[in-house]
């Protein structure tokens, strides 16, 4: 791999997901000097996952092409994927960070021609698709993935897929004796944006998430939704692949919970509405949508949303917290609850319950490699006790895809403050 | 106790809310409900409640006083704890179910016949007698709790279960005439007293 040079003066940006891209290069568009670092072998995190955008049920595909575009053209960027931070030692204006690569076991040649991925027998549990498919040993991560480059999936060095792969690619692209290196660097600020992960839904007892397979979280949800998923953009259940017409959403699944998640994770309902919208558009008049709500939090200009999904009268809103789920006979999830709005008992049939999960900060509060101050929920804090560590979007808090792009560019500019201070040119 | 209940009424009118929160035990939880439901979805029972949980406490922040106060959904309390393992704001509903039902009970608004009720007074009636509860005469009590053809059969069915019992030592039928009990019972009965005119004065005072 080419020298990496970094100074002082260096912002080191953690995560490349929607934040981590956007702090990244806004800084970078500013003239600092960024080094990118992503764990996964490739960057886009988890907008790559969705399929629409709330609320105007765009493509996040679109905006991530913008941001590949800008990233490709701008030599102030610095890229590491498949890389985490290990170690952060000193203070504002001089950190040593130390980075760990994992060995892709695939280099510059590969053109993502697909050969040993065909080469290859050897499946894995698609992460793109949160385990929903499989994937080959050798894989590109997504459609969009960038580098547009195949990965030797670990498990697979030393046997016989290996070899397989090897001898498929035509590029002389694959080098299985890649080891994992560590860098030691020096940077002037480090924006955090390791973003977040979706709650453990089986951690919620009485849902059934881990026993019942028509049990899922909209996450996965999502991924079946889009026609680069695991059923093509069907609406298919996963017990017995029939077509899920009667879909119900579980609002605060893991979130408002002190059992669970304290914290409102603020993009649910949204999400839930945006996928009721989905279950219309693929069945039209044969969808049924139910939503299971404490209340919907659809503030400012996105109640619009909310109300457009109201008006519709397939979309049924049931105020109560669903207190468990039960399965029949031919496998229906069966919600049972109380109605706030009468105090009635219901125990009610659907082919599919989403559990709108909520979301957790992807770091865990003692797993940071320095010190930083976290609120109650593992969020970072802004405090000047984190020196030049800024986070951006959903490691700050539970923020939707816009408020995580504003977050982001905040804290572009305050590590750019940094850095302009240790250069002497901050006026 | 009914002189209590015109102080109560006195006290807190118009404000049932203030009232549960000074007088019930967890009554101060009351206000933090969300109203999810999920307590009375919970509720094992739930479906024999003429007002689940829930509903209670929506009522008490109404001021429906009397509705709440003389209901008999708090006595269905079986003491489960299903709705305070899966309160998401930690409310400890159980006990604010038994905290209602004493209160309404002290209050003398509590349901004559509900059977919760019922057995509960019999429990304590017994036991203040000598300190000790005597399980004979409570149990022969609950045979006869709902008239004495019921009790008479109830008394014939049980009658092969009270003989192995005698035969095999469990059961001392003596116990039936006087009993064993604590060595004051008198004394038991005087603090007993003394505590409620304590707490009557109490509630006069406030």
């Amino acid at each position: 791999m080419a020298e990496i040079v970094a100074t002082n003066q260096t912002i080191l940006v953690v995560g490349g997901g929607i934040s981590g891209m956007t702090a990244a290069l806004e800084a970078a568009e500013c003239g600092k000097h960024v080094i990118l670092v992503e764990k996964t072998p490739s960057i886009g995190g988890r907008i790559g996952q969705l399929y629409r955008y709330f609320p105007k049920l765009c493509h996040p595909t679109c905006g991530l092409e913008i941001n590949l575009k800008r990233l490709r053209g701008n030599k102030n960027l610095r890229l590491l994927t498949m890389t985490e931070v290990a170690d952060v030692q000193g203070q504002a204006g001089n950190y040593t960070v130390t980075l760990k690569t994992q060995p892709r076991f695939i280099n510059e040649n590969c053109t993502a021609c697909g050969a040993c991925g065909e080469a290859v027998k050897a499946e894995f549990a698609d992460e793109h698709n949160y385990g929903l498919g499989k994937r080959k040993g050798a894989y590109l991560p997504n459609a969009m993935a960038y580098p547009q480059r195949y990965v030797l999936d670990p498990r697979i060095i030393g046997t016989a897929d290996a070899e397989a792969a090897k001898a498929a690619c035509k590029f002389n692209a694959i080098d299985l004796d890649m080891q994992v290196e560590t860098k030691t660097l020096t940077v002037g600020a480090i924006i955090w944006a390791t973003g977040w992960r979706p709650f453990d839904a089986s951690k919620i007892q009485p849902y059934g998430y881990d026993r019942y397979p028509n049990v899922i979280t909209s996450v996965e949800f999502e991924r079946l939704a889009d026609p680069h998923g695991p059923t093509g953009g069907k609406l298919l259940r996963p017990s017995d692949g029939k077509e899920a017409k009667n879909v119900a959403f579980i609002q605060c699944a893991g979130s408002r919970d002190r059992n669970y998640l304290k914290h409102c994770s603020r993009i649910c309902c949204m999400a839930s509405l945006k996928q009721a919208t989905y279950v219309r558009e693929k069945f039209a008049d044969a969808g049924d949508v139910s939503i299971y709500y404490i209340d919907i939090r659809a503030i400012d200009r996105i109640d619009d949303f909310h109300q457009k999904v109201k008006a519709d009268p397939k979309v049924k809103f049931i105020k109560s917290k669903v207190a468990k789920i039960e399965q029949d006979k031919v496998g229906n999830p069966v919600v049972h609850g109380v109605d706030t709005e009468g105090y009635t008992r219901y125990a009610t049939a659907h082919d599919l319950v989403v559990l709108a999960i909520g979301m957790e900060p992807s770091v865990a509060a003692n797993n940071f490699p320095i010190k930083v101050k976290v609120n109650e929920s593992g969020f970072i804090e802004q405090d000047e006790a984190n020196g030049a560590i800024f986070a951006a979007g959903c490691s700050s808090d539970a923020l939707d895809v816009n408020r995580a792009v504003q977050s982001a560019t905040a804290s572009a500019l305050r590590a750019i403050q940094v850095i302009n201070r240790v250069a002497g040119t901050e006026g | 106790m009914g002189d209590m209940n015109v102080v109560k009424v006195e006290a807190y009118r118009n404000s049932f809310l203030k009232e549960v929160e000074a007088n019930v035990e967890g009554g101060q939880w009351v206000k933090m409900c969300m109203q999810c439901g999920v307590c009375s979805g919970s509720c094992p029972l739930g479906s024999a409640w003429d007002h689940p949980p829930q509903e209670l406490f929506m009522m008490i922040r109404a001021g429906k006083r009397e509705e709440v106060l003389t209901s008999s959904s708090m006595w269905m309390c079986t003491s489960c704890y299903n709705c305070i393992v899966r309160c998401p704001r930690d409310l400890p509903i159980t006990h604010i179910m038994h905290g209602l039902a004493h209160y309404a009970e002290r209050l003398g608004l509590a349901p004559k016949n509900q059977p919760t009720r019922k057995f509960a007074k019999l429990f304590w009636n017994n036991l203040v007698k000598k300190g000790r509860v005597n399980e004979l005469k409570l149990g022969v009590a609950l045979y006869f709790m709902n008239g004495l053809v019921e009790g008479i059969k109830t008394a014939l069915k049980m009658a092969p279960l009270g003989l192995n019992m005698l035969k095999t030592k469990r059961m001392n039928p003596l116990e039936y005439v006087g009993g064993h009990g604590i060595k004051d019972a008198a004394g038991l009965q005087a603090i007993l007293k003394k505590a409620r005119a304590i707490e009557l004065a109490k509630a006069k005072k406030a």
